[in-house]
């Protein structure tokens, strides 16, 4: 009934209610994430963290006795909005020397990307490419099940840079310029990466649209084992493009280790440096609204979507007609309780980029440039190759022909990276330089004294 | 099939998304107090009293990024037309999509060598390094004269204060 009252309305109302079901929940759950991440981090560092704000002292006049002068724990749940109160209530300082009129929208367009970003990622099931026949979710979201799907992905990712880089520039602040100038960089050279290692998940899926996408990892694994499903993650080219995905993804939502334009030990705290009061929370709402979306792309692409295991209840239930029912039931399941799967695929991802953060040190920028040029996107690129003569040789020589390809170009491809990667070295004679070198006792004499 | 109107749903999250900016920027605005003092709009350089504009020159390595960035991307950007209709061509007949596969897989390649190609020109001259680029220079200009060595004494090695 609610599905039917959903189809009577009129396309407008109906796009609101979509967009409405996207922006909420992020502007909900961002203040959760920050909490999670503050809590995770303590715990892998071994301390508490915030876990006081919210308390709740039930008063002596509560209606249920047993409740009255008992405690009701939040778990510091709370602690983000009342940062956020206290935020917004502080003085917005705006310096002299500052361009005014960017510096007020640089923070806006920070954030902008980040609650569009999501516009074309499905939170449910889609049964057919037929609105009308694709179920109760088909009505709901994605906001807009456009053709183009990852390719606005990947555009309004890259306006992301805009609101860094004018924060950097508006400021007339040297910290700030130099954020921004490293932010723009790094954003544009990891797009390259995430750009090609997205192209090949296409052309093995054949379709830019997202619900199609997740459908084509419905099939059968590999095109053989019909039980599990064909996540991407699973394939030997998606994983490599995966693994490429992940990194840029990092780089592109400024997390750490790729957090040098903020790298607080350098340049202060980078691009916002100048911003206080809600404007500067505003480039961590961004921050942690696009993780969250991010997180929510790389399980649409690479972890199936919305379906729970890489498992084909049906399939099973066919197979050992015994275990119809369960499986049958599990089908259902998948289905009914699709949002929250892929909610939990999000939370994996935040919690995937806390882990990161409090493993790993930070990259100096050489080293940046170096991932993000000299392996990620020749790896990308040889991933890309290597697809193309896979998908070619299953339409020449069959299955077993594509995958004898595959191995084929994916040595030659390796043999190819190792001769790059040599011919850069043997150009670069100066970076055994950078070794610690004792001369008399003396660590890194200058050039010449005896290192060379 | 498709049309403007599968858009208009994402029309509003844009303009949603631009209010909900909007409005963050703006209540901090608002609600904040106002007691601006020269120190509070002086640009922040740690305390130290602040020395000249930003607006200053800086790397040109970051041009270069950016100029190899867009020749790269609109490099990657042709190719996605051609990445949706590889797997199915849909040409009509299995012979006549084979025939279509072939060949736009031998362009593509020939193009993907010509990609590999710039690539390791790029790589070779050393565009992406973001230390010094020494031979270059050297070819260019002769080598630089290295510096002598200028051994510190011991005794500048020593703390300060505060030793046992």
């Amino acid at each position: 009934m609610v599905q039917e009252w959903l189809q009577g309305l009129p396309p407008f109302w109906l796009g609101l209610i979509r967009v409405l079901l996207l922006v909420l929940p992020i502007l909900i759950l961002v203040p959760g994430l920050i909490w999670w991440e503050r809590r995770l981090l303590s715990w892998m560092q071994d301390r508490i963290g915030p876990n006081r704000t919210g308390t709740l002292n039930v008063p002596r006049w509560f209606p249920i006795k047993s409740w009255r002068g008992k405690k009701l724990r939040t778990f510091g749940l709370l602690q983000p909005i009342a940062d956020g109160v206290k935020l917004f209530l502080k003085e917005d300082i705006t310096p002299d020397a500052v361009d005014r009129k960017l510096y007020f929208i640089a923070p806006a367009i920070a954030l902008f990307p980040a609650f569009a970003l999501g516009g074309v990622l499905p939170f449910g099931p889609w049964l057919s490419d037929n609105p009308a026949t694709a179920g109760f979710y088909a009505l709901l979201t994605p906001v807009a099940n456009v053709d183009i799907g990852i390719l606005y992905v990947l555009a309004i990712s890259s306006l992301g840079v805009y609101g860094v880089v004018l924060a950097g520039y508006a400021s007339n602040n040297k910290y700030s310029l130099l954020g921004g100038l490293r932010a723009s960089a790094q954003l544009i050279s990891y797009e390259l990466a995430m750009g090609v290692s997205l192209a090949c998940i296409v052309m093995a899926s054949g379709s830019l649209k997202m619900t199609e996408m997740v459908r084509s990892q419905e099939g059968p694994l590999w095109g053989v084992v019909p039980w599990i499903q064909n996540w991407f993650l699973f394939t030997p080219y998606g994983l490599i493009s995966a693994v490429v995905f992940l990194i840029c993804m990092v780089a592109e939502t400024n997390r750490a280790p790729f957090d040098l334009p903020e790298a607080e030990n350098e340049i202060i705290a980078g691009y916002h440096t100048e911003y206080s009061s809600m404007k500067f929370a505003v480039f961590f709402m961004g921050e942690y609204a696009a993780m969250f979306i991010f997180g929510g792309i790389f399980a649409t692409v690479f972890l199936g979507g919305y379906n729970l295991l890489p498992v084909n209840w049906l399939a099973i239930g066919d197979s050992v007609p015994a275990l119809s029912g369960v499986m049958g039931f599990m089908d259902r399941l998948n289905y009914a309780l699709a949002p929250l799967w892929f909610l939990g695929k999000c939370a994996g991802g935040i919690t995937f980029y806390v882990w990161l953060r409090a493993t790993l040190p930070r990259l100096r920028y050489d080293q940046l440039m170096s991932l993000g040029w000299k392996s990620l996107l020749p790896l990308a690129v040889a991933n890309f190759i290597i697809v193309a003569i896979w998908i070619m040789g299953t339409a020449k020589w069959g299955v077993a022909g594509g995958w004898i390809a595959w191995a084929g170009a994916s040595l030659l491809a390796v043999l190819l990276y190792l001769q790059v990667m040599s011919t850069y070295k043997s150009g670069f004679p100066d970076m055994q330089r950078r070794k610690v070198v004792l001369t008399d006792g003396i660590p890194n004499a200058p050039v010449g004294a005896g290192a060379d | 099939m498709a049309s403007m109107g599968e858009f208009m749903p994402i029309v509003i999250l844009l303009g949603v998304a631009a209010l909900v900016c909007a409005a963050m920027v703006t209540l901090s605005w608002v609600l904040g107090p106002k007691k601006v003092t020269p120190y509070k709009a002086s640009p922040y350089e740690c305390g130290v009293e602040p020395s000249g504009t930003a607006r200053e020159r800086f790397p040109i390595k970051f041009y270069l990024v950016a100029m190899l960035f867009i020749l790269f991307d609109i490099e990657v950007v042709f190719l996605w037309s051609w990445l949706t209709v590889f797997k199915n061509p849909g040409m009509g007949s299995p012979e006549t999509d084979l025939a279509f596969q072939w060949f736009s897989f031998c362009a593509v390649m020939v193009y993907m060598v010509l990609w590999i190609i710039g690539d390791a020109y790029v790589l070779r001259v050393n565009a992406l390094a973001w230390d010094e680029a020494p031979e270059i220079h050297e070819a260019k200009f002769g080598a630089p004269e290295a510096p002598a060595a200028t051994p510190i004494p011991d005794a500048a090695l020593q703390p300060a204060g505060g030793g046992k």
